[in-house]
């Protein structure tokens, strides 16, 4: 049972990720991009830990996995909006 | 499980690539450093699948240094003074 559960939040961590990189590839303008990328950061790297703490059962493991999550939260979120800002700094040429 | 957890391996080296395919593509440097972006996470997606195998804990601690570090290459590239980008 519980596998099932690890087995289903790695499947849909990895969707995400893919659906990610796709979005990357195939979106317009880097506003959309950055927009595509923040959830293949956010959730996919979210499920993905979430489903292998369920899979490793182990109290260590599960709260190292949780500060990488946090982490990687902490670091996406600054470097997307430092991103747009400077992409939008350029755009109105200031 | 193992059987998945080599699949996940497997869709995230996909993703890496669909990543350094936009590296190569750009258009502007902005596009470059969100896929650099993509590609830091994804590497610490497989680290993290990697580091729940047994005997192989480590591979959690150099994901997390990965993790913390991410931050900086895109703080260093918009502390780029104006003007430097090409050269």
């Amino acid at each position: 049972m519980i596998d099932i559960a690890a087995a289903l939040l790695i499947i849909a961590g990895l969707g995400f990720f893919l659906a990610g990189s796709i979005g990357l590839l195939r979106l317009p303008d880097l506003y959309s991009r950055l927009h595509a990328l923040t959830k293949a950061d956010n959730l996919g790297l979210g499920l993905l830990a979430a489903g292998l703490a369920l899979h490793a059962q182990d109290l260590l493991v599960t709260l190292k996995l949780l500060l990488v999550w946090l982490a990687v939260l902490a670091a996406s979120a600054a470097s997307a909006h430092l991103i747009a800002q400077h992409a939008r700094r350029r755009e109105t040429g200031s | 499980m193992a059987e998945l957890l080599s699949i996940a391996l497997g869709g995230l080296m996909l993703s890496l690539f669909l990543g350094l395919l936009r590296v190569f593509h750009g258009p502007a440097d902005g596009d470059r450093m969100l896929a650099t972006q993509l590609i830091g996470t994804t590497g610490v997606g497989m680290l993290l699948l990697l580091g729940v195998l047994p005997g192989q804990q480590a591979l959690l601690d150099v994901a997390l240094i990965l993790a913390l570090l991410a931050g900086v290459a895109a703080a260093a590239f918009t502390g780029k003074p104006a003007g430097a980008h090409r050269d």
